[in-house]
């Protein structure tokens, strides 16, 4: 039995603060300037693409008790940004990080209504949730939420938004001014949301939006965000862009939809996607080798080694062997406020499977933090990349894939203009938009509001 | 402060203007209300009579007729957009009008708006501010959940219990701006170096820790966002007493107020000029511009025939805490031109219907000032602070680092300690 031809999703990524970002090349522009993301978006937009994405930082990252210089420091506001490209473009969606748990969510779903409102039903939202006290000094609440409550009040503020999103629903913006009627009924937007996160009553002051919700993404990888994910959201901000992997992970996820009533068309898996476009593949490979690189440096490999040794290793020769020493496992972290201090449990056994690898290759520090550090998703010339996208799409490794260009803002250009017309003449990407909203673009139909949003308990 | 020559004037916008029946007024646009279209257009127009700044209303409670809680009326406008989300989507839309967005610093953060003026300032290249605004209403605590308070009764504004509470909220905006002024100075403005050969992307002897510490929030900076063009974008305020006239004077850059007449507009200036001097503020420029809700029509009778129109449409009289002007554009250059001999540097407009009182402002108002030589006729500059003859200031924390080793308010005005609101 033959599968059906999928059809392939696209999005991007405006690239910001991590090593990804080659902002020493000489291609690159600015981070911060508005005109940055204006050319982003509107190539992003001539190329077709679903959406492009924000990330969020809420405090900047400091390693060895100093602000990490290393990579692009410091960026924008991700709802300030949407809205004002809302006004430069008209079709393609505007998705932004946004954290649950330094906000209220009376506040974010006003901002998200709104934005969906202003942008005629573009709006998206990756709901993402931190808990660690480092963020929190930069905010009234502090630090205050342990590690174990952070899905429990993501879920509770996601439902408690949509709540919020939904409480106009049967109600009308009339606006007759022929019989004075505005409104439809005075008890538009009134909601009453009580449990141990959010204690809130009233009337919510944005009427329904296009959308009527705003897209949901995803982003977190573990179990339990999985299975939040196959619960509440609309779509994956995915890790993984090979073949198996990504199988593995497609499969995982689109298996626990049943579950809460969804069927596979329900939640698109687009995982994170980086790539390297030459004229042949010769070139383009040759091109790959010199943006990892650029990408690790010996400083930045210095560094990297740091977070997981947790010591200052300044003294060390990237471009020499492994320190003798061991991880410090005993004291403070000496990086702070990024998503890798929190991933190594066991430095230990990390740092031995390290010494492994670089002894079996004999690589350098530097050579060996290439090798582990994210690599990049396509390599090759525009018919090569149009190809690896198709099979993976079909072999159900992704519905499609977010791309992370390495140059800032142009680096989206020769992907636009030279991929996307080859996907295009296969019929496996859209010639143009046939909807107007995010929704349609992601093929997801109206928001399903008769369903519980999250299932209580679902998520732990 | 040498008198300007010049007015400057501003419009607020509100939904279908300020007469709560204005939505039904012929050229309104109330089922457009809620669309990016209908706010790119009233800035635009705005723009078009070189005015200096649109100001943007916000809240987080839904609109009602009564001050404590939410009323059930179905026939005035009820709904409204973030007003921050509003100033961005017309950014790109315009090229020289300044853009102040209404900000509640009672239920945000001041993390969260810092960052987001800053972008504001970055995609109108320099014309953003903010208007902080307080929130004292019960019903607006409740859709955050945070914490309580009391309505507050009018007849009991002057009893000690309500004026210490009214401190404790305006406490907390001086805080507030004082918060997000230094996050905007916590970058100073050639932190990023780009250096290939150290390979550092930024000089991180450059990026400030704030370390703020007060009753209500600790922020530790620095901001994510890097200072925005203006350096500091523009900060302003409404006031009715002397508390709100306080935070004027030491946190703001412009001070809205509503003066019912000449002597009275006299009598703020003086004690908001009063205040700044007790802030220390006395050399800085300091805007207060008048408030006034404003009905403007060929002939004054037309004038006063629309407002009796629109009242009846409301069934009640439409009242203001501002000054409600129903007349010609001729006669409202009188009453500009008048009062400004009281002190005042400006005037912030309400027009009572959109576009209809916009554009006899835009189109009558501005040529008819423009012929006595008190408004401008073209812009002279491209940002905010310069429209209204604000100089850049450098950041606190550069001045610090160069000649002082102690760090000053520059700019900023405000106490550096917190929490204190008296003088």
């Amino acid at each position: 039995m033959s599968k059906p031809v999928k059809q392939i999703h696209l999005a991007a990524h405006f690239p910001g603060v991590n090593n990804t970002t080659v902002w020493s090349d000489p291609a690159a522009g600015s981070h911060i300037q508005f005109d940055s993301f204006a050319h982003f978006a509107k190539t992003a937009e001539r190329a077709k693409f679903d959406f492009v994405f924000l990330a969020e930082g809420l405090r900047l990252r400091e390693q060895g008790g100093q602000i990490y210089d290393l990579d692009v420091v410091g960026r924008p506001d991700t709802f300030t940004v949407l809205a004002a490209l809302a006004a430069v473009t008209e079709r393609i969606g505007l998705t932004g990080t946004i954290n649950s748990t330094f906000n209220e969510p009376y506040e974010v779903a006003r901002q998200f209504a709104s934005l969906d409102h202003l942008s005629a039903g573009r709006a998206a939202w990756n709901v993402v949730t931190s808990w660690d006290a480092f963020t929190g000094e930069n905010f009234r609440r502090g630090g205050y939420l342990a590690e174990q409550d952070r899905y429990d009040r993501a879920e509770t503020f996601l439902r408690t938004a949509w709540e919020l999103f939904d409480s106009w629903d049967g109600y009308r913006i009339e606006a007759d001014k022929e019989s004075g009627v505005f409104l439809s009924d005075p008890k538009a937007g009134t909601f009453e949301h009580h449990d141990r996160h959010f204690d809130i009553s009233g009337r919510f002051n944005v009427p329904t939006s296009p959308q009527g919700r705003p897209v949901i993404f995803q982003a977190g990888d573990s179990d339990a965000g999985r299975e939040f994910a196959a619960a509440a959201a609309d779509a994956i901000f995915g890790r993984h862009s090979q073949l198996e992997p990504g199988q593995a992970f497609y499969t995982d996820v689109k298996r626990r939809l049943p579950k809460y009533g969804r069927t596979p068309e329900d939640l698109l898996i687009l995982p994170a996607a980086t790539f390297v476009l030459g004229d042949t593949d010769a070139e383009a490979a040759e091109l790959a080798v010199e943006v990892r690189r650029a990408q690790v440096s010996g400083q930045t490999a210095i560094k990297f080694l740091e977070q997981l040794w947790n010591r200052d290793l300044s003294a060390y020769d990237p471009d020499g062997p492994l320190p003798e020493v061991d991880p410090d496992v005993s004291g403070d972290s000496i990086s702070k406020g990024r998503a890798a201090d929190r991933m190594y449990r066991d430095r230990i056994a990390v740092a031995r499977e390290y010494r492994e690898q670089a002894q079996a290759k004999g690589l350098s520090i530097r050579e060996l933090m290439i090798e582990r550090t994210s690599r990049q998703s396509f390599i090759g010339s525009a018919e090569t990349i149009a190809t690896q996208i198709d099979e993976l799409v079909q072999a159900d490794a992704a519905d499609g894939y977010i791309l992370v260009p390495h140059v800032t803002p142009g680096g989206l250009d020769a992907f636009a203009d030279r991929v996307v017309p080859i996907l295009q003449e296969r019929g496996r990407y859209r010639a143009d938009y046939e909807g107007t909203t995010l929704r349609e673009h992601l093929g997801l139909g109206a928001a399903n509001k008769t369903a519980a949003p999250v299932p209580a308990g679902a998520v732990r | 402060m040498s008198p300007d020559p010049l007015l400057h004037l501003a419009v607020a916008l509100d939904g279908a203007g300020w007469h709560p029946a204005a939505w039904r007024e012929p050229d309104a646009r109330p089922a457009e209300l809620f669309t990016g279209a209908y706010w790119s257009d009233l800035v635009a127009e705005a723009e078009e009579g070189l005015l200096d700044f649109v100001t943007i209303e916000d809240s987080f409670g839904i609109q009602s007729t009564d001050f404590n809680d939410v009323d059930d009326r179905v026939d005035q406008v009820r709904g409204r957009l973030d007003a921050v989300l509003t100033a961005a989507r017309t950014a790109p839309a315009t090229s020289r009008i300044g853009i102040v967005p209404t900000v509640v610093s009672t239920h945000t953060e001041p993390f969260h708006l810092s960052k987001a003026v800053a972008t504001l300032d970055y995609a109108a290249r320099g014309r953003a501010g903010l208007r902080i605004q307080i929130s004292a209403k019960p019903h607006e605590y409740a859709l955050i959940g945070r914490r309580t308070t009391e309505p507050v009764v009018l007849a009991d504004i002057n009893t000690d219990e309500v004026q210490a509470r009214i401190a404790e909220h305006f406490s907390e905006a001086a805080d507030y701006v004082e918060v997000v002024r230094r996050l905007w100075d916590s970058w100073e403005d050639d932190a990023e170096i780009r250096d290939a050969a150290t390979g550092r992307f930024v000089d991180r002897a450059k990026l400030h820790h704030i370390d703020f510490e007060g009753d209500w929030f600790d922020v530790r900076g620095p901001s994510i966002t890097p200072r925005p063009p203006q350096g500091q974008p523009v900060v302003t305020a409404l006031g009715h007493a002397t508390i709100p006239y306080q935070l004027i004077a030491r946190a703001a850059d412009v001070g809205f107020v509503t003066p019912h007449d000449r002597d009275g507009a006299a009598a703020i200036v003086a004690e908001i000029r009063r205040e700044q001097e007790f802030a220390g503020r006395a050399s800085q420029r300091l805007h207060v511009f008048g408030d006034l809700v404003v009905f403007l029509d060929e002939t004054t009778a037309a004038a006063e025939e629309r407002r009796a129109r629109l009242d009846e449409a409301a069934g009640t009289p439409y009242t203001s805490d501002a000054h409600i002007f129903a007349g010609t554009a001729s006669e409202l250059a009188d009453l500009l031109a008048d009062w400004r001999h009281a002190g005042l540097t400006g005037y912030r407009l309400r027009p009572a219907a959109l576009p209809h009182d916009l554009t006899r402002i835009t189109r009558e108002l501005v040529p008819e000032l423009q012929a006595r030589g008190l408004f401008r006729t073209a812009y002279q500059a491209s940002t905010l602070r310069g429209h209204l003859g604000l100089s850049r200031p450098a950041s606190r924390y550069a001045v610090a680092a160069d000649d002082d080793p102690a760090p000053t308010a520059v700019g900023a005005g405000a106490g550096a300690s917190a929490g204190h609101q008296g003088s």
